[in-house]
């Protein structure tokens, strides 16, 4: 229950970061350490050098800017969630931070490194792949923006060299008039997702919906966008039958097989149930009149 | 190695690579030089003998070992020592008066039974106190506090008393 030796280095400024990054093929970024200190307590995980990233420059700090929320590498996951900026432009941040772990860990945790560690049953991965968000990596051939939607890869495996850092991420603002929602089935409160689901959507003039952006934690090795259950849903009233629908269309989403915690049949059921609740709530939400 | 072999005597000192570290403990300055992988926890109970930080689960899961890091809870078991560097850490020790007057969480803590081995207890109260010091609106229903308690494992009370020291104290405090 102690973690093996290290090299430790904390340098000030990027560049140094990535030449140490790059200089030891084992080496791990360090940022809040909330998942990868308890993987090297367990000795799960033996990077031979961290890269202390907290005091290189130009990594802290939110910004609003126009119709996009940046998000630094050190930003810890309560700052996010208290910002009042942050609420304003997109409540469905706040709604998903209540169930990532508990306030003690959400102080120092960061949301960038939440990304990188890319635990397929995490919220935080999944809040990016369902609005899109983006990914900047800087290397030693220079800066590149990465979609979410490529940057999950596979079970803890991210489109990240090992000699990059992810210097922001950026998640779009929410148009005025959509609903979101979000809920998570959970063994334990503050427990990683037996299934999760994050739901954005507007409706047109005569009701019905269009925009609709579905994602699913938990039952796959990476955050699931469920296109098939979005197309299920546009254009419709949202009626009981459309709901049922893109529950059942979201069935084949689910590839993570039986497990210690539980099997793939409930996942599949659990995922249905919580399309047919969330985005029932997010169409109540849509309009622009729950927006505090 | 047989099973009833002596081994060799563990050396004084371990080869770890050393670092120094300079935080502020309790208001008190503080200057160590330890194995870069030394926990907090580890830290603040061997080198600075503060053994009121609890070190349970050693995976950030029980809470026993929560301390605040520049004024805000956090988990040493989960942070290095060498990440405090230049950071301002309270431990359970300071939260209590010099004259030994309890803090009011501690005083509700008391006044509800609120513990029974302690063992959880500083973990628990380190952080209540950094909620109520957040300055966050606090939800002090029967989920909400279960909510603010989730991070903190206790193995004896069943919670219901801890429960009611939150609310207890927050009327002490005036946050009720």
């Amino acid at each position: 229950m102690k973690p093996p030796l290290f090299a430790y280095r904390a340098p000030k400024t990027l560049d140094e970061a990535i030449k140490f990054l790059a200089s030891d093929a084992d080496a791990m970024v360090l940022a809040g350490g909330q998942s990868l200190v308890p993987a090297m307590n367990f000795r799960v995980a033996s990077p031979s050098m961290l890269v202390d990233i907290q005091h290189v420059e130009g990594l802290k700090g939110i910004a609003v800017e126009g119709g996009t929320i940046v998000i630094k590498a050190m930003t810890r996951h309560r700052e996010l969630e208290l910002d009042p900026h942050v609420r304003r432009a997109n409540p469905l941040i706040a709604e998903i931070m209540a169930h990532v772990a508990h306030v003690p860990i959400r102080n120092r945790g960061t949301v960038v490194g939440s990304l990188c560690h890319a635990d397929p049953s995490a919220e935080m991965p999944l809040l990016f792949v369902l609005l899109d968000g983006t990914l900047t990596a800087a290397g030693p051939g220079g800066t590149r923006h990465i979609p979410a939607a490529e940057f999950f890869q596979s079970f803890l495996t991210t489109a990240r060299q090992q000699d990059e850092i992810v210097v922001e991420a950026r998640l779009p603002v929410l148009p005025e008039r959509a609903g979101w929602a979000f809920d998570e089935v959970t063994r334990r409160h503050g427990d990683y997702a037996l299934v999760g689901v994050g739901c954005v959507l507007e409706l047109d003039d005569s009701g019905r919906a269009r925009n609709v952006q579905l994602a699913a934690c938990g039952i796959s090795d990476r955050p699931v966008r469920l296109k098939a259950a979005e197309a299920a849903l546009n254009g419709t009233s949202l009626a009981t039958a459309n709901l049922d629908a893109a529950a059942l269309a979201s069935a084949d989403a689910v590839t993570q097989t039986d497990d210690m915690n539980t099997s793939m049949s409930y996942r599949r059921r659990v995922l249905g149930a919580l399309i047919r609740r969330l985005v029932a709530i997010a169409a109540q939400r849509a309009g622009g009149g729950s927006r505090q | 190695m047989r099973r009833t072999a002596i081994r060799p005597a563990i050396p004084e000192r371990s080869d770890d690579p050393r670092v120094e570290v300079t935080l502020t403990v309790n208001g008190q300055a503080v200057r160590r030089t330890v194995s870069v992988r030394m926990l907090l926890s580890d830290f603040l109970r061997h080198e600075l003998g503060l053994t009121g930080t609890h070190v349970g689960c050693e995976h950030g899961v029980c809470g026993c070992c929560t301390v605040h890091i520049d004024g805000k809870a956090g988990r040493s078991c989960l942070t290095f020592a060498v990440q405090a560097n230049g950071c301002h850490i309270r431990t359970i020790e300071d939260v209590a008066d010099d004259d030994g007057a309890l803090h009011p969480i501690q005083q509700a803590f008391k006044e509800c039974h609120a513990l029974q081995c302690g063992f959880c207890t500083p973990g628990m109260v380190m952080n209540i106190l950094s909620r109520f010091e957040e300055r966050e609106p606090l939800d002090l229903s029967e989920d909400g506090i279960r909510d603010m308690l989730s991070g903190n494992l206790c193995r004896c009370t069943g919670y219901i008393n801890i429960i009611a020291a939150v609310r207890r104290a927050a009327e002490l405090l005036g946050r009720a």
